[in-house]
């Protein structure tokens, strides 16, 4: 840039342009056209820089040292530097604190610690978190949902605690997995899965109370757990006692947890299986198996029940009816059944009619075909029947 | 002076020697610990030390400041610490066995003590296994099986922590409480022979369920017989002899069927009933 004597605005435009024109280099330093005789010694003239040329020996100090390249930020500094020092004098209008001093670093400091004072100092606590504040490594105080404020960084940190999130501690595992066999009351075994969910209450008391407070909390559920199921039996543990022993062990571990101060809330506590061993398990369908058999028993003599009960009442209501008319006109009646009853049977047998007297009967056996058993013997023919 | 504020290297070099010097001297104690500081290898004084009933934020946590270099700080975790015994086999006075896991909740509230006798964190722990080990098969072993099973009934808990905490005492450790994680049958014989128990209850169990259930179908059977006889009785005792001929009518007709096997070959005389008419009068 040419050295006139400036207007003051021409000057704060001629110190803001450096900085431009100083990344228009390219970041490997060099200037497209260079004419003022500021650019150090070092790079070579003319052209972008090469990047894989060897750099040029270090023309003045460098804050970095080193074999760097004079990078884009300390052609910024030298240029600045030089600049404002070449300046002196009365400064263009408008703030620039440091012009007196020694150049860009009073003010770069003051802006970054305006910077580190506002982002230390206000926090935003989302709905499910609060904030706890140490000073200085003591507590002081827990801040709630919304914009805290607190000392600047070094004095005063918060960390924050997500107080609202339930947290699961899963034991055992449900199905083929391993087994997590826990001792009954009458001494028997099951293999039981079960969940745990659990929150934060105090986020202070958890966060200094204990040490490792996931691992202490799932140590305590398995000793509750442990403790509960030893008091029950078999029967009660694998059917109607669940929701009873998932409400004992929460209080339990609640009474535990709160005897150590720990600043966390049981939410519940959920039975995800609860079974017999492997190894027995067949025994256990058996019993079911018999239970289903016994049933079946049963059903089947009430259905035998129903089918005799039926007949029975069918028969006799069919006999009561006969009896009616009987009784209405009884040696008629008998008269005409036995004739109906009679004609119906002999119509399709047999018959032979031997007369009795003088007449040897002969009844020629072989011929009279009877399969099985023989109707009726010769002496039934000379009685009769009735 | 100006000449060492133009040179930065100076600067920097004073910059680093103050930080340096500040952290010997100042230290942030956090409330999860407490600590000694030691001149020349004799602790002097404590800080932050572990009392009971006491709020975070009125503790001894925040700044503190030592001698440089002459004084060192060592750190002593103050929350509740737990150490886990390895897995036990206790024997019952019915010479039953058990495999038992516990674990014990401990603070360090005499941390001067502590360092004394101990030195390191890791070094109480290590002392302090072995005692919970023995300290717990000294009391399960005077218990029957059954009492094993919840021990928790009873003194059993607590004579085991106050047996430890005498000995923790000497290590500045107050040990809060003991309890058993797991209870197990040892593998081998005692835990085949609890699933052979378990599965002949479990046979016993269904076959009186079975049989139970057969009694149950035997007496309904028996119900209904005599159900039905009743009201057969009901019905046919109107007159037993009007009975007598209408049943035999129904036998005749079941029995001579011509559909039913073998053939009926009927030899009648004159004589007969049937063949009265057939006579002639």
């Amino acid at each position: 840039m040419n050295k006139k004597t400036p207007s003051p605005v021409r000057r704060f435009l001629s110190h803001l342009s450096k900085p431009v024109l100083a990344m228009a280099q390219g970041p490997w330093g060099g200037k497209p056209d260079d004419d003022s005789g500021e650019k150090p010694q070092g790079p070579s003239s003319g052209g972008p820089r090469n990047p894989w040329t060897q750099p040029p020996r270090g023309g003045g100090p460098r804050p970095g040292g080193g074999p760097e390249r004079p990078s884009l930020f300390d052609d910024l500094l030298r240029r600045g530097r030089e600049g404002f020092g070449g300046g002196g004098g009365p400064g263009p209008g408008g703030g620039f604190p440091g012009a007196q001093a020694r150049g860009l670093w009073p003010i770069g400091l003051a802006i970054v610690a305006i910077l580190w004072v506002v982002l230390t100092s206000f926090h935003r606590i989302g709905p499910q978190e609060r904030g706890v504040v140490l000073q200085l490594g003591k507590y002081s105080r827990t801040l709630q949902p919304g914009i805290g404020l607190t000392l600047p960084a070094p004095l005063e940190r918060v960390e924050m605690v997500d107080v609202e999130e339930i947290r699961t501690i899963d034991v055992g595992s449900v199905g083929q997995g391993a087994e997590n066999l826990v001792l009954t009351g009458d001494q028997n075994i099951i293999d039981l899965a079960y969940s745990v969910r659990w929150n934060i209450r105090d986020a202070d008391l958890y966060k200094f109370q204990l040490a490792d407070p996931d691992a202490t909390i799932r140590e305590v559920a398995e000793t509750a757990m442990r403790s509960v199921v030893a008091t029950v039996s078999l029967t009660d543990a694998l059917g109607a006692g669940r929701t009873v022993i998932e409400q004992q062990v929460e209080e339990r571990m609640q009474q535990i947890l709160d005897s150590y101060r720990g600043g966390v809330r049981v939410q519940g506590v959920a039975i995800k299986q609860a079974d017999p061993p492997e190894a027995v398990n067949d025994a256990f369908k058996e019993v079911s198996a018999s239970q289903q058999a016994a049933q079946t028993y049963i059903n089947e003599a009430r259905a035998y029940a129903q089918q005799l009960n039926a007949r029975a009442q069918g028969e006799a209501a069919a006999f009561d009816k006969v009896y009616e008319q009987y009784r209405l006109a009884p040696e008629v009646t008998r008269r005409r059944m036995y004739y109906e009853t009679m004609e119906a049977v002999l119509a399709d047998t047999d018959k032979t009619v031997v007369e009795a007297g003088n007449v040897v009967p002969y009844l020629p056996l072989p011929e009279v075909k009877s399969k099985e058993r023989a109707a009726t013997p010769a002496a039934g023919a000379n009685e009769g029947g009735r | 002076m100006r000449g060492l504020i133009r040179n930065p290297v100076a600067l920097a070099l004073v910059a680093l020697a103050l930080v340096i010097l500040l952290g010997a001297t100042v230290s942030i104690v956090p409330e999860t610990r407490q600590a000694v500081i030691v001149r020349f290898g004799e602790p002097v004084r404590l800080i932050n030390r572990y009392h009971p009933n006491e709020k975070f934020g009125n503790t001894g946590a925040g700044i503190a400041l030592r001698v440089p270099f002459a004084e060192q700080i060592v750190w002593i975790d103050k929350r509740i610490q737990s150490v886990e015994m390895e897995r036990q086999q206790v024997l019952s006075t019915d010479q039953l066995r058990l495999q038992v896991d516990a674990f014990a909740r401990y603070r360090i509230t005499d941390p001067l003590r502590m360092y004394i006798s101990a030195g390191t964190e890791e070094r109480v722990k290590d002392a302090l296994r072995p005692i919970l080990g023995s300290a717990l098969r000294n009391e399960l072993g005077k218990r029957p099986f059954a009492a094993l099973l919840s021990p928790e009934r009873g003194q059993v808990m607590s004579n085991i922590e106050a047996g430890l905490n005498r000995v923790a005492r000497q290590y500045g450790v107050e040990v809060i409480d003991v309890r058993i994680k797991r209870t197990d049958l040892p593998d081998g014989t005692p835990l085949q022979s609890a699933f052979q128990r378990m599965r002949t209850a479990r046979q016993q169990e269904a076959l009186t369920i079975r049989a139970q259930g057969e009694k149950q179908a035997q007496i309904i059977r028996a119900e209904a017989d005599a159900a039905a006889a009743q009201v057969y009785a009901a019905s046919f005792g109107k007159d037993a002899d009007f009975y007598d001929f209408y049943r035999a009518m129904q036998a005749y007709r079941r029995t001579f069927n011509p559909q039913a096997s073998g053939q009926t070959t009927v030899i009648l005389s004159p004589d007969n009933e049937f063949l009265r008419e057939f006579r002639g009068r």
